[in-house]
């Protein structure tokens, strides 16, 4: 396989694991977000800066920016998730922009707009893909546990859920701060892999792109959402041919997806044996029932 | 015998609209006990209130000798009090076990780590708390329907679903309300059987808000009656029935 091919292919793991943490906070815990890129911005820069100026090692630098996205995500959880509504979804708006100008602007540690280069190229395929397996797992593992049933209680009726005996407010903090980390560490492998960072590669564009393969991909499903990212990446990388146009087409298979399958790609399925055999079990259902019909 | 729930002059005001006026009841530890009135006299707010949905304006509510005025709704569910709704609040897209087993989870509590790497304790006791809403659901009726999504379940069986739900909780106190809103006589009838089957066998005691009259006389041996957000009578269903206050407030008053 050709580099570019391989970029792809490490550029999609990244995606992916920012996707498997916003499918996790907007898809199985109902609250909508607009700012996590900036969740990707700390976790880039702090990578970018512990590996460049203090000489640690990438794997560790890694995991640091995505506990200190994690940290940040929980502190401004604790008093936006306390509310049930869009509160979060707004602050989560002037959180992400809020994110990104103080790294344009805290000049002596960033280095401003113009970016900041000679990051090592640490994200070789064999990292972003370990990174996506592990992560991936351990996502899987938590929606199918006493977690993900909780997580999804509290985004289907909160009232019930309480009374169930949830704290749906710590539920919803912890959604967060797991999504957190999940988007810092996929910044920080982006770091690694682009060996350069810039603010403006984590703007509002960037948080609704990540929204956006998510509702695409079924809101409540995680292999949804892997295969919404992985569509939607291979459309931007396919066409970049044809530039500025590829947008034209990014943009009409969404329409098409929220038109024909307003639910998603999977809905709130997940890609498993079982459901392959479900959906020919209804075609045949479907076409015996025609018959009968006639 | 000691009263497990006791309301002490308990008012709720919602902006100028008096909901529950100085309402005052004991249920002693075991009793079935009915909440009756006519719509809108306050019975789902006396819930709300006992569950913390709603914090009272004044009074006080013991549960056990215990005061639970300011309590949030999920401490009060560890207190050992569970609730069904009016207008049901099932989680519609999971399945029905799903429903039931994210209720029985809370006695089966394991740590983070162990639910996102499937080590330790996951797999004992995701075990038996699938094997306790299995036979919760057995209980029910409901075992054969275990993977069906909830919404998509006839109504009555809803109402089961729901109440499986709360026992799973394993309450001490179960508040029912409405349990058979919009169920034909034959559907009530097996609904009066389970209620009175599972306050036996589960050492219950029960709540029931009801409009089906002759189930309330026929089930519970201790009925409150409200209307306007006060109690008008208190008492064994031969007194109710023949209270003139409930009579004023089912039929109205003689010209």
């Amino acid at each position: 396989m050709d580099g570019y091919v391989l970029g792809i292919i490490n550029l999609l793991a990244i995606n992916c694991i920012a996707a498997l943490g916003v499918s996790l906070f907007t898809g199985f815990t109902g609250v909508f977000t607009l700012g996590h890129a900036g969740y990707m911005a700390i976790g880039a820069y702090t990578a970018a800066i512990l590996t460049v100026e203090h000489g640690v090692h990438f794997i560790p630098a890694i995991i640091a920016g995505g506990l200190l996205a994690m940290i940040l995500a929980y502190l401004i959880g604790l008093p936006t998730l306390k509310l049930v509504g869009d509160y979060y979804t707004i602050a989560s708006l002037g959180l992400g922009e809020a994110i990104r100008l103080v790294i344009e602007n805290w000049q002596s540690l960033t280095r401003g707009a113009r970016g900041y280069p000679g990051i090592d190229n640490y994200t070789t395929l064999p990292v972003s893909l370990g990174f996506l397996l592990v992560m991936g797992i351990g996502m899987f593992f938590l929606v199918n546990s006493s977690y993900g049933r909780a997580f999804k209680a509290c985004r289907d009726d909160y009232v019930a859920a309480s009374l169930l005996g949830f704290n749906t407010a710590r539920y919803r903090v912890l959604s967060l701060a797991i999504s957190g980390f999940y988007c810092g560490v996929s910044g920080a492998l982006l770091a690694g892999f682009m060996s350069f960072v810039q603010p403006v590669m984590f703007d509002m564009a960037k948080s609704t792109e990540l929204v956006s393969v998510v509702v695409f991909g079924g809101l409540g499903s995680m292999s949804g959402c892997l295969i919404g990212t992985t569509i939607l990446t291979l459309i931007t990388e396919l066409f970049r041919p044809i530039s500025q146009y590829r947008m034209l087409i990014y943009g009409l298979v969404l329409v098409l997806v929220m038109v024909l399958r307003p639910e998603g790609i999977m809905g709130t399925n997940e890609l498993s044996l079982r459901y392959i055999k479900s959906i020919f079990r209804r075609r045949k259902k479907m076409s015996a029932t025609e018959e009968g019909a006639r | 015998m000691a009263a497990i729930l006791e309301l002490k002059d308990v008012n709720k005001a919602f902006g100028g609209v008096q909901a529950v006026k100085d309402m005052s009841f004991k249920i002693e530890t075991g009793e079935l006990a009915g909440l009756i009135g006519p719509n809108g006299a306050g019975k789902t707010t006396i819930f709300n209130l006992i569950t913390g949905v709603y914090n009272v304006t004044s009074g006080d509510m013991e549960y056990k000798g215990r005061n639970i005025n300011k309590l949030k709704t999920y401490q009060v569910v560890s207190l050992g009090i569970a609730r069904t709704f009016q207008n049901l609040r099932l989680f519609a897209a999971s399945s029905v076990l799903d429903n039931v087993m994210t209720a029985a989870q809370q006695h089966y509590k394991y740590s983070f780590f162990e639910a996102i790497s499937h080590f330790g304790r996951w797999k004992k006791l995701e075990r038996l708390t699938r094997g306790e809403s299995m036979d919760l659901l057995e209980r029910v009726g409901l075992a054969d329907r275990a993977e069906q999504a909830a919404g998509t379940l006839p109504y009555g069986l809803q109402r089961r679903l729901e109440i499986a739900r709360a026992l799973s909780l394993k309450p001490e106190l179960l508040l029912l309300d409405e349990p058979a809103a919009g169920m034909n006589a034959d559907e009530v009838d097996q609904l009066n059987e389970l209620i009175t089957s599972i306050h036996r066998d589960f050492n219950l005691t029960i709540l029931l808000i009801e409009h089906h009259m002759d189930m309330v006389m026929e089930i519970c041996p201790h009925i409150v009656c409200m209307n306007f957000g006060a109690k008008i009578a208190e008492g064994s269903p031969d007194e109710i029935q023949n209270h003139p206050e409930v009579l004023k407030a089912y039929l109205g008053e003689e010209e």
